[in-house]
């Protein structure tokens, strides 16, 4: 038998940092690459292209489906006689216009909502009413109350955004840390200034997904309240210039229209929006 | 019998008397604290203690100005508290307390901004001069998530500093970090009361930090927090004995309670 207690104590050096060999190793170029979430988007893209052309060459009826190469010429043709651009900046300015206004309205409603019970039950009530609201369903009545134009344009728009902003951010500052309220106080800060220095920057990671919602609903309201009355004061946007060339039997140009419509969704969601969340919630580390 | 003693002391910086807090949760009022009396000097280092549940949290979240007693009152410097305010910086629990959108340097200037306590270049050096003080200063332009728990506590501490408040109020703040951390902690802490002689209300349920931080010790009973006792602690330089022998007193005043608990079941 032996006592446990009879084992040596053991206490060694540590062998030096030369003698470890391999601790930290660069990736090669094609792991690099690969890494590279933009690339691997990009071969997508280009796969998706090319499919898309040979379909359309065997199919060879392009009043169905349009080759790429035909919608990429129509799309350059429409961008150098100024037309898309012309019709783009239309579809953008009201769009700007109505998310302004939505996000401003969201504003109001939610830090009423913060600071006061009548306020909380008010924005859980209507956004329970009108956020599974389609906004196209109100275009008749929008055509009733402001006729054909842009404040018809604006008022489904600011439908689409307002709802899902106000409930992204009401439930953002909910779910701020009674610590970080407390903290604001101590400051000597309370009602608009706790909620502008403290509460709003605490929920941003949630205001910015309710502004990404938003912008993405109020993009698709638009396209399609334009296609339904898009002559807006004698000036057409994005949705229109669809609905035109599609009763000219222009196909290719309704191609180049959708294809204007996907690149502007892209380039917001991963430029403006990416560019956002890098400079902020992925800086401060709130969100990975 | 209080009144003969107090003139002898000068005038208390924070003085609590007959202090009865209570919250209410869902379905219960829950008295945290009956009526609660304690008076802190200049440069005390006053250690609330007491097991969980003795309301020893509650009763600085209404020195903070958190919450206001149902009967006595809380005066500070002759002042009756009613709201918080930048003269009793608080230090949490939780490492959530310092601003994440804000990096050290940002969140120690916020608070003497925001409060108007200093502004621009004199808030930042002092600010600056803080974050040295905690040995922060290779990390002033990280923000906060990048950092270990036990440096978020030392931002959270430069902060409360920074501000030079009256009174430092301290819930629990190494409960939340390791054993090493927590040790190393307590002894900086020291340290900065050497240099500036603050004031602190430390609240713990650890009797040993509790002998170590304080140089006076409040033991609440628990359900609802009275005060059991009132006691100096022993000199920080002198004979570890000593202290085991105050830790074993206090340990046996928290354990008589538990006894006569089970024998009355």
């Amino acid at each position: 038998m032996s006592d446990l207690s009879l084992r040596p104590e053991i206490v060694r050096e540590l062998s030096s940092s030369e003698d470890f060999g391999v601790i930290q190793k660069e990736l090669t170029v094609f792991e690099q690459l690969f890494n590279q979430a933009w690339l691997r988007k990009s071969i997508i893209l280009v796969l998706i292209a090319v499919a898309w052309e040979v379909y359309g060459r065997y199919l060879d009826n392009p009043l169905l489906v349009p080759t790429f190469n035909d919608t990429v010429t129509a799309l350059w043709g429409g961008l150098k006689s100024g037309v898309i651009p012309d019709r783009t900046w239309t579809t953008i300015v009201i769009l700007f216009k109505g998310f302004a206004a939505g996000v401003f309205l969201a504003a109001v409603m939610t830090i009423l909502a913060i600071t006061t019970q009548v306020g909380t039950d008010f924005l859980e009530t209507v956004t329970a009413m009108f956020s599974p609201l389609p906004a196209i369903a109100l275009l008749p009545l929008a055509l009733i109350w402001f006729g054909l134009g842009q404040g018809s344009l604006i008022f489904v728009m600011v439908h689409s955004v307002l709802w899902p902003l106000a409930l992204n951010t009401h439930a953002g500052f909910r779910a701020v840390s009674p610590t970080l309220r407390m903290v604001g106080r101590n400051y000597g800060l309370s009602g608009l200034m706790l909620v502008l220095k403290i509460l709003i920057p605490a929920a941003f990671p949630s205001i910015l997904a309710g502004l990404k919602i938003g912008w993405a609903f109020a993009w698709r309201t638009l396209i399609a309240a334009e296609l339904v009355f898009g002559v807006a004061s004698g000036k057409g946007g994005l949705g229109w210039y669809i609905f035109e060339s599609k009763n000219q039997l222009d196909i290719p140009e309704v191609f180049a229209g959708l294809l204007t419509i996907i690149v502007i969704g892209l380039l917001v969601e991963n430029v403006i929006f990416r560019t956002i969340e890098l400079k902020t919630v992925r800086r401060w580390g709130m969100q990975n | 019998m209080g009144t003969e003693l107090d003139q002898t002391l000068p005038q208390p910086l924070l003085d609590v008397r007959g202090v009865t807090l209570q919250y209410k949760t869902r379905e219960h009022l829950v008295t945290a604290t009956y009526r609660v009396d304690f008076s802190i000097q200049r440069s005390d280092r006053f250690v609330l203690l007491g097991p969980s549940g003795c309301g020893k949290s509650t009763l600085l979240k209404a020195v903070g100005g958190y919450m206001a007693p149902v009967e006595g009152e809380i005066h500070l410097k002759g002042t009756k508290i009613t709201r918080p305010g930048p003269d009793r910086m608080m230090v949490f629990q939780e490492f959530d307390q310092l601003l994440p959108w804000k990096t050290v340097r940002q969140n120690v200037t916020f608070a003497l901004t925001t409060s108007g306590k200093l502004r621009g270049k004199a808030a930042d050096e002092k600010a600056m001069q803080y974050i040295d003080k905690v040995h922060l200063t290779r990390f002033a332009d990280a923000y906060p998530h990048t950092l270990s728990g036990g440096m978020k506590q030392r931002v959270a501490i430069a902060r409360g500093m920074a501000m030079e408040p009256d009174i430092l109020l301290m819930d629990e703040p190494f409960a939340a970090l390791d054993a090493l951390t927590r040790q190393r902690m307590q002894d900086e802490l020291l340290q900065l009361w050497d240099e500036t002689k603050f004031t602190v209300l430390f609240v713990t349920h650890s009797i040993a930090e509790a002998v170590k931080i304080g140089n006076r010790i409040l033991l609440l009973s628990p359900h609802p927090g009275q005060v059991k006792a009132e006691m100096n602690s022993v000199p920080r330089d002198g004979d570890p004995a000593l202290a085991a022998a105050l830790e074993a007193r206090i340990h046996d005043m928290l354990f008589a309670d538990r006894v006569e608990e089970d024998e009355h079941v």
